[in-house]
């Protein structure tokens, strides 16, 4: 039997985080409370102000919480030390941004070895590995390029391939697709598709329904409340 | 995160901006060879009056008569006597060898050339304390002086004016108004400089070396000059006494007591007394508050090339804010950011620390072309300098080289760790959304 530890990718309970602001504070996230079962492709939508960068920054373990608990896997994140998070940031996590965040000095494949060299497995034959994964986005033929070389989907390929160094099992994406026209944004919700497929979790911050209908469930934020947890037939 | 990996990314990041990494290590470059520079020229310049010093002999103790001045000098006698030299070997027993030497200036003549030279009366010791080496022939002996032989032995210039192709062994030189038979052709031999009030430059090239004994028998202890415009009668019985002492520990002591014992039997200021260890002392001590000037010089140019690195680092890190929020967001520790932003500091500082330690090298190479360059162009300039900075040849310190650049790679760590901590402090949160 399966625990129900392990069932869960991610198990987030009362999450609140509050920011001083001056005399007063800031409630950003009021006490939040979801579970995202392995396997699962999430989305996270919500009008700005309600709480939705903040909990993208708890999920992807840059920040901890004022209270509450959040399991990524079997392990509590919420009271990590800073040297903690930065372990289970480069071994737990996958992490896609909206403005790609290539490195400009580095090459594509360089680029994507990145996160080994933080999560301590970097090995001689990393180099091949992280040049399937190239391959795998479609960027076999640019191994040497550097960002500024590439196109806006390309560049996002390179970063959705950096985040699979490490192959992690969970996948957070910020707005993946925001500076995207529609037809690349199609190819990378496909390859996210593709990556949900093959076992990987998923949960992607978006603004856009569009993009929010390609994923499984749909989770709406306002006030730094749960307002709506929708799962898709 | 590994080192290796560490560095080559550091190495990647300096070289996106070639120029400002470059005047960076520039900075460092000038400052570790300034160090190198400035401690091998104060070793020259030291190294050289230490060897002068030196050569007088630091076991040696001079003492020369000096012709008194003032309104008690009636004219009479004066000047280091004879008795001055036996009381000195009798009642000094850390004297090993004692020397005495008269000398006046003479008119030297073989046939038909001449040459203004100087006679030295001296005794068999005279080559060991005054490191004389023969070329040919022998040097007075002791039978030469209890006999007050008229022989002579020839300092090198002497020989080469007289003699400047035959040779002058057991040929007469004219010496004065007496003939004397040579003997031996001395080496040539250093000039001394002048050091202390007492003692003057000597120039050994023109000496003519006869046994003291003969020289006080044959000239006698009045010498008279008659020049046009001069006419001055000296009595002096010892020109010179130099002592050497057994012992070097003891130099000092007996120094001491030489000065009570002559000063007791002196009523004027009628000779000096010359320690050349006691100068060597003296000029090591000038030397160290020389090299510790130098190397203060030296360390703040350091420190500038030092505030260089740290000005490009806490720029850099400025730039590289959202570089850092990136790394940090892929999983980097705040210590991989340290190391990071570190490595790139001491990169800089170990690249100008190589290149300055080269250049440091360079240093006796490019200050003699320099030379000859400045002897080109400004002759007149370069002749009236002093001579010992006109022959400087700087002598590169060894222990300068593993010092200046490990200065340099302290620099780097020290100027490099404010910028990389402050690295580290950012928020990843802040860093990735700045811009």
């Amino acid at each position: 039997m399966v625990s129900t530890e392990t069932a869960f990718a991610v198990r987030v309970e009362d999450l609140t985080k509050t920011y001083a602001l001056g005399d007063g504070a800031v409630h950003a996230l009021r006490g939040v409370t979801f579970d995202v079962p392995l396997g699962d492709y999430v989305s996270i939508m919500g009008p700005s102000g309600s709480g939705k960068s903040t909990l993208l920054n708890l999920l992807g373990c840059l920040d901890r919480p004022t209270s509450g608990d959040f399991y990524l896997g079997d392990v509590n994140v919420a009271t990590m030390s800073d040297d903690q998070l930065a372990e289970v940031r480069s071994t737990r996590l996958g992490m896609v941004f909206q403005s790609f965040n290539l490195l400009p000095a580095l090459s594509v494949v360089e680029n994507i070895e990145l996160p080994l060299y933080y999560s301590g497995r970097f090995r001689r034959e990393s180099r091949q590995r992280c040049e399937a994964l190239a391959e795998r986005v479609g960027l076999a033929d640019r191994l040497g390029h550097r960002p500024n070389q590439l196109s806006g989907g390309q560049q996002q390929r390179v970063a959705i391939a950096r985040s699979l160094a490490n192959d992690p099992r969970f996948i957070l994406a910020d707005e993946p697709t925001g500076n995207l026209d529609s037809a690349t944004t199609n190819e990378i919700l496909e390859l996210m598709a593709s990556l949900n497929e093959e076992g990987r979790t998923l949960v992607m911050v978006t603004h856009e329904d569009e993009v929010a209908e390609q994923t499984r469930r749909t989770l709406v934020l306002r006030d730094g409340r749960l307002l709506s947890d929708t799962r898709r037939a | 995160m590994q080192w290796g990996k560490t560095l080559v990314l550091s190495m990647k990041s300096l070289l996106l901006h070639p120029l400002r990494s470059g005047l960076t290590v520039l900075g460092i470059l000038i400052g570790v060879a300034s160090v190198i520079w400035l401690l091998a020229i104060g070793e020259g310049i030291s190294r050289a009056s230490q060897e002068q010093i030196a050569n007088l002999g630091a076991r040696n103790i001079i003492l020369r008569t000096i012709k008194p001045t003032g309104d008690d000098f009636d004219g009479s006698g004066y000047g280091l006597t004879r008795s001055d030299y036996e009381r000195l070997v009798t009642t000094i027993p850390s004297i090993e060898t004692a020397l005495p030497i008269r000398e006046i200036e003479r008119e030297l003549r073989y046939k038909t050339r001449r040459l203004e030279g100087r006679l030295v009366g001296s005794t068999p010791e005279y080559p060991e304390v005054l490191r004389l080496k023969l070329a040919s022939g022998r040097f007075l002996s002791d039978i030469d002086l209890a006999k007050e032989r008229n022989v002579c032995v020839l300092g090198a210039g002497v020989a080469e004016a007289l003699f400047p192709t035959g040779n002058p062994l057991g040929e007469a030189v004219m010496v004065g108004d007496e003939f004397y038979r040579v003997i031996g052709v001395a080496q040539p031999k250093a000039p001394t400089a002048g050091v202390g009030g007492s003692f003057a430059a000597e120039d050994f090239s023109s000496d003519v070396y006869i046994p003291i004994t003969s020289f006080w028998r044959r000239i006698g202890d009045m010498i008279v000059t008659r020049k046009p415009s001069l006419f001055q009668r000296d009595l002096v019985e010892v020109s010179q006494i130099s002592l050497r002492v057994a012992d070097k520990d003891l130099v000092l002591a007996t120094a001491d007591v030489v000065r009570e014992t002559v000063a007791a039997h002196h009523t004027m200021e009628d000779y000096g007394i010359t320690v050349p260890l006691e100068l060597l002392i003296q000029a090591r001590t000038t030397q160290l508050m020389f090299i510790i000037f130098l190397g203060m010089i030296a360390a703040i140019s350091l420190v500038v090339g030092g505030i260089g690195i740290m000005n490009i680092m806490l720029a850099t890190v400025t730039e590289r804010t959202r570089e850092i929020g990136i790394r940090r967001a892929l999983g980097a520790k705040r210590k991989d950011i340290v190391a990071q932003f570190l490595s790139e500091s001491v990169v800089l500082s170990i690249v100008g620390g190589v290149l300055g330690v080269l250049g440091g090298v360079c240093c006796p190479l490019l200050t003699g072309w320099a030379r000859a360059g400045m002897e080109r162009l400004f002759p007149l300039q370069m002749s009236s300098l002093p001579e010992l900075i006109r022959d400087l040849e700087p002598q590169l310190v060894t222990w300068s080289i593993p010092l200046a650049f490990a200065i340099s790679a302290v620099v780097g760590v020290l100027f490099g760790v404010y910028p990389a901590t402050r690295a580290a402090k950012l928020d990843p949160i802040v860093a990735l959304r700045h811009e």
